[in-house]
């Protein structure tokens, strides 16, 4: 298995990358042509905790009225496979491995006052989905006479820093019979690492730079606006 | 052209947000008023996070603020005295005003609270503005020539102790007054993330009778401080201050500030305040639409942590 990049870097003009996933399976038995061979692959971002928050109406104001903690989610999910999921897996796999986005996110009870906690789960996907941070993509992986793999991921520019696990699993009559893992690092660079890191070593010093630049800023166009009217 | 923000942790037109700096920096140059209360709703539509958007929004109104008040300077139309009175009240008024926003933030509500805040005193100070500004408008055109008379009545302003000549301003009236002035627009500019200037615009002219034409400049002066002290105290305890953000609007917001002030000097004052709360209303008819309206998405995620 490889991957046309194993390291992810987020400069100043970042707008998102585009990863691709390729490999070939080892062959140990012939083909068989009665229980075909299945792929899935996963990319996974830095698990984060999420708050999620449901408005109401209350007095006739939209509010927040109900949070649920989702203490592990995603910041990223990507599952491609060459099939539906559900054809090709079955549900304890699916549930052991963590494969499908529902089962990567790990939510340990809602509060009690709380009836339908699934809705906040499913509000979290819902909510990536349409940012592209979770993606669902079925039949995109290409599988070759049996044997060779490749499909791409493409990242939106929202990335947060971290390790991303690449996962493929190889199925067979929705069973995984093979699985490789691999890490990809998504990090910031030169300018954008240094200010990040600025930020939170040294915030003051980081935020009284923040207003020198502010009042120079002020200052400057103040000064060459008179100067342009002078002349 | 894309560019990445390091600490929002998103990528967003530089031209953008050179475009919003510069609109809302002509705005602020205007009427004197920091533009905080349409830059964070206006960021939040892009799509910065909203505890970024508040914390770069203040540092972005210390750019424009200082730039407008420069060209105020040289007008010789900010009240220095004034300015450090209600700097003085604004100063303890957010720090109070802090802490009230750590409570609330701790019982869950705050954003409710904030957009609360907004609606009432966008609302209340837009409809009172526009009401005055309107008949105030009428009766100069319907006199013409006449100069316009000049509101001498001695009332509770005038009576309190410890009184100070503002020469500036043309007053002698109690410090007591644009203490508790700047004391009230800190705990509100904490709270709303905004500087307060179209609430203490207003104040200045109708409470303290200062001359529309000093109130821009003073108002300015004070808002400078009072946003630099909100943009450390976001930088040191969210770390939520994005410099290339910053940069990025004030760029915009220092010329479209220049260009602002240089407008209102040729506007009539009645006329200026016309807009002005024009304005305002809009931005709070907006608020309250989102509050009354269903939302689409009944679901909101926060991260809060990485695991």
């Amino acid at each position: 298995m490889g991957l046309s990049d194993t390291q992810v870097s987020i400069n100043t003009s970042f707008t998102g990358s585009q990863i691709l996933i390729f490999g070939a399976v080892k062959r140990e038995a012939p083909i068989r042509a009665d229980a075909p061979l299945h792929v899935v692959i996963t990319v996974e971002g830095p698990k984060q905790r999420v708050t999620v928050r449901r408005k109401s109406r209350w007095f006739g104001v939209w509010v927040n009225t109900a949070a649920v903690e989702v203490d592990a989610a995603p910041s990223f999910y990507a599952v491609a496979t060459t099939a539906p999921l559900n054809e090709i897996l079955t549900s304890t796999e699916d549930l052991r491995r963590k494969i499908s986005i529902n089962r990567a996110i790990r939510s340990v009870g809602a509060p009690d006052t709380i009836k339908d906690s699934s809705g906040f789960t499913d509000a979290i996907v819902r909510i990536r989905q349409k940012e592209n941070l979770y993606q669902e993509m079925e039949g995109d992986v290409k599988l070759d006479q049996q044997t060779l793999f490749r499909t791409a991921i493409s990242m939106p520019s929202d990335l947060i820093e971290g390790e991303y696990s690449v996962r493929v699993f190889l199925t067979r009559n929705r069973e995984i019979v093979s699985d490789y893992k691999k890490t990809i690092d998504v990090r910031k660079v030169g300018l954008e690492r240094w200010l990040f890191a600025l930020s939170r070593e040294q915030p003051i010093i980081y935020g009284l730079m923040a207003l020198v630049i502010a009042i120079a800023a002020g200052w400057g166009a103040s000064a060459a606006f008179r100067k342009l009217r002078n002349w | 052209m894309q560019i990445y923000l390091p600490i929002a942790e998103v990528s967003v037109n530089a031209f953008l947000l050179l475009g919003l700096g510069g609109i809302v920096g002509l705005l602020s140059g205007m009427f004197g008023i920091g533009g905080g209360f349409l830059m964070t709703p206006l960021l939040f539509f892009i799509g910065i996070p909203p505890a970024v958007a508040v914390a770069t929004g203040a540092n972005q109104i210390v750019a424009s603020s200082f730039s407008g008040v420069m060209t105020h300077f040289h007008k010789r139309t900010v009240d220095l005295k004034m300015g450090s009175v209600l700097l003085a009240g604004g100063l303890i008024g957010v720090a109070v005003g802090m802490v009230v926003f750590n409570y609330l933030k701790s019982l869950g509500q705050v954003d409710l609270l904030v957009q609360l805040f907004y609606v009432v005193f966008l609302g209340s100070v837009g409809i009172l503005m526009f009401v005055e500004s309107i008949n105030a408008f009428r009766k100069s055109r319907r006199i013409g020539a006449n100069p316009p008379t000049r509101r001498r009545q001695r009332n509770w302003v005038h009576v309190w102790p410890f009184k100070m000549r503002f020469r500036t301003s043309g007053l002698y009236i109690s410090a007591i007054p644009p203490l508790m002035i700047g004391f009230a627009v800190g705990i509100l500019a904490a709270i709303m993330g905004v500087g307060g200037g179209f609430i203490m615009v207003p104040a200045m002219i109708y409470i303290l009778g200062m001359p529309t034409k000093v109130v821009v400049g003073t108002s300015l002066f004070q808002i400078i401080f009072v946003a630099a002290f909100t943009t450390l105290l976001h930088a040191s305890t969210n770390y939520t201050v994005d410099v290339v953000l910053a940069v990025l609007l004030l760029l915009g917001g220092v010329i479209g500030a220049q260009f602002g002030t240089q407008v209102a000097v040729r506007l009539k004052p009645e006329f200026l305040r016309v807009l002005l709360a024009g304005l305002v209303i809009v931005v709070c008819s907006k608020l309250a639409l989102d509050l009354l309206i269903q939302p689409s998405e009944l679901y909101s995620l926060s991260a809060s942590g990485k695991d």
